[in-house]
């Protein structure tokens, strides 16, 4: 409820402030963000911190990151521009190119958080990750979970990350707007924040920032298309905003840090 | 004039005629007493009409206009106020046909009631699943092939619909109507009860609501999960409203002129107010015990929290408090629409739920942006008053050719709400 509220006031200081430029192509290799990634810092901080991922980054120890997520962590059939391998290449960019980082991802499609926490204790044995970025919350949304066990489910699945040693960052939902009529996603966002706030866990706000996306008109998110462009343009802003979130929740010098 | 006649309206002068409304011949029952027939309880018809213009609002995305809706400035929200005037007005027109036709005949004419909201909310399905349906044909963008999984049901149309039919698949914002269906279907109940003993009947109401959110009592639905308003709890404010109606308001007259009373729910408006001001400002969330929060959160809508109840009460108490019956204002041409919105209730709600669908549509299809969304909003509350206006016409037209059918069975608008 309280995320709800919060929500919809940054989202109305967006919408008020809603500009009308609409970034051209994004080109996913370079360097420097494309315009349409431009985001409020306040979605890409948070209070919460990463220790571990700082801790491996200060003794040159590799950074193995793990995601787990749905079928949203995905693009069909273009793997490479997905959030997650943007992700690896903007950190590679930024982090000392003496420093190893290798990006895993875990799609358990069609499951729900509970059953996919059900399968974290041996998932963290075999990879031993520094880091698990958990994107969940849709299926949950679209079956309608209690939001009561949804809650009790990602409690269980952050605590029992933390007691494998990683440090964990929660992802919610995708903005939908097609879906907003049909899927149900408030109750679902509001608890993955109180999961955060209650595990000290930094949680990666991705339904507010393609929201603001929309809002400020950077991105058509009812755009009909079946092409992949739009979806591969997203997919590299969320990658790059994930890296510079990880990053600011790990605390890192600008020493530690190539730009 | 005293609170209690500004509560219940028993001696609007030249209405009651001869006889107050404590002398109908009515021995059957004396537990119970009914305000006189006559002019309606605008007030009523104004706060009905407001809740369905907020519901309206509500159910479209967020805007500015949003910020006018009450949720934002406390616990409750127009869905308590709706319920409650439901409760009222149902209470009052079919517990005077209890007391003067018998229980046979009052039950016959809930169910008609109740069949009449059944069939709105099978409309309204329908609406939905043409949209959904053109969403799922026409939209298939890669980055929201996850999202889509919602248009599975799709693949099985014959248990969905059968599902719906039977109120257990319910999608997004289609919750009030079955929970209205509920609390009329089990009228009857209550107002034989009531007429027993409406003080009983009360009690009963809150041990239901108690033992509901002891055992965690819930109705379930399809393809998962529950009813997003718990008919088990939310009847409370139901039978509350009937319990006001059958004379429970008079009753509590000496409570609610108290000036006792007026600083609790003035304290606790505020209290709440404060709340939920740390909700858009957070920095203000260290003002705030954290025994107190863990013990508030969350503020539970499906079950209605005894926090929004009783936010509720406080905002009914200080309304009949300082709003009478009499105020002039009722009759100004500036709340015209909203009252008339208010007569209308089962129409208007209907109407507002599928112009929420088409605004949806409407922002997706053509445009987003600010100015659209208040023109949606905008128009969407037009439309509400002008079929609001027109189905009073027809209503005037008809009682001209037909006023002898009508008058004898009472104002069954009156008894509207869905």
């Amino acid at each position: 409820m309280k995320a709800k509220v919060l929500l919809s006031l940054i989202l109305l200081c967006g919408g008020l402030a809603a500009a009308t430029a609409r970034a051209g192509d994004a080109a996913p290799a370079a360097s420097a963000a494309p315009p349409a990634c431009e985001l409020p810092s306040y979605l890409l901080t948070s209070e919460s911190q990463l220790p571990k991922v700082a801790d491996a980054i200060k003794s040159g120890k590799p950074l193995e990151i793990l995601v787990i997520g749905s079928r949203s962590t995905t693009i069909p059939s273009s793997e490479s521009s997905s959030y997650p391998a943007r992700m690896e290449t903007i950190l590679k960019e930024k982090l000392p190119a003496s420093e190893v980082v290798h990006v895993s991802v875990e799609i358990q499609s069609k499951k729900t958080a509970g059953e996919t926490a059900s399968t974290f204790i041996k998932l963290m044995e075999a990879k031993m990750p520094t880091l698990v970025i958990w994107q969940t919350g849709t299926v949950d949304a679209i079956r309608s979970i209690d939001p009561d066990d949804f809650r009790g489910a990602v409690t269980e699945g952050v605590t029992a990350l933390q007691k494998a040693g990683a440090d964990v960052v929660l992802m919610n939902l995708q903005y939908s707007p097609r879906t907003e009529t049909m899927i149900s996603a408030q109750p679902f966002l509001d608890n993955m924040r109180v999961v955060a706030q209650e595990h000290d866990v930094p949680l990666f706000d991705r339904f507010a920032i393609m929201r603001q996306w929309n809002d400020q008109g950077q991105f058509d998110l009812f755009n009909p298309s079946r092409g992949p462009e739009l979806a591969k343009q997203v997919h590299d802003c969320l990658g790059r905003a994930l890296a510079q979130f990880v990053i600011d929740a790990a605390h890192l010098e600008p020493a530690q840090q190539q730009n | 004039m005293t609170i209690a006649d500004q509560v219940t309206g028993s001696t609007i002068a030249g209405t009651a005629g001869a006889k107050p409304a404590g002398t109908k011949p009515r021995a059957a029952a004396p537990a119970i007493t009914l305000p006189a027939i006559g002019e309606r309880e605008l007030r009523l018809d104004l706060f009905r009409g407001l809740a369905l213009w907020l519901i309206f609002i509500d159910h479209l995305p967020t805007s500015l206009l949003t910020w006018f809706t009450i949720r934002n400035y406390g616990f409750s929200d127009a869905t308590e106020i709706f319920i409650f005037i439901s409760g009222y007005t149902a209470a009052f027109v079919y517990g005077r046909a209890m007391l003067e036709s018998g229980a046979v005949i009052a039950t016959a004419r809930i169910l008609r009631r109740v069949w009449q909201i059944y069939v709105a909310h099978v409309f309204l399905f329908t609406i939905f699943l043409a949209e959904i349906s053109y969403v799922a044909t026409s939209f298939e963008n890669p980055l929201y092939t996850e999202e889509m999984g919602i248009m599975d049901f799709l693949k099985q149309p014959d248990v969905t619909i059968v599902q719906a039919l039977l109120l257990r698949f319910r999608p997004v914002n289609m919750d009030v109507l079955p929970l209205y269906i509920v609390l009329m279907l089990a009228l009857p109940l209550i107002l034989w009860s009531m007429k027993w003993k409406p003080d009983v009947t009360l009690g009963l109401s809150v041990v239901l609501y108690a033992v509901t959110w002891e055992y965690d009592l819930y109705f379930s639905a399809y393809p998962n999960g529950f009813w997003a308003f718990n008919p088990l709890a939310w009847q409370l404010l139901f039978v509350f409203g009937a319990w006001c109606a059958l004379g429970g308001a008079r009753r509590m007259s000496r409570i609610l002129a108290s000036p006792v009373t007026m600083w609790i729910s003035i304290a606790y408006l505020a209290a709440a107010f404060y709340v939920t001001l740390t909700w858009y400002v957070p920095q203000l969330g260290h003002f705030m015990p954290k025994r107190i929060e863990q013990w508030m959160y969350p503020i539970d809508k499906t079950d209605l929290d005894v926090l929004r109840f009783t936010h509720f009460l406080a905002l009914a108490a200080l309304t009949v408090r300082f709003l009478p019956r009499t105020w002039p204002g009722l009759k100004s041409p500036w709340l015209r629409p909203l009252i008339l919105c208010g007569q209308h209730s089962l129409e208007i709600f209907c109407l507002g739920v599928f112009l929420a669908f088409a605004g949806h549509f409407i922002l997706a299809e053509v445009s987003g942006g600010a100015a659209m969304h208040a023109l949606i909003s905008l128009s969407g509350i037009l439309i509400m008053w002008g079929v609001a206006w027109v189905i009073s016409w027809y209503k005037r037209v008809a009682d001209k050719s037909g006023a002898k059918t009508k008058n004898a069975v009472g104002n069954a608008d009156l008894a509207g709400g869905g």
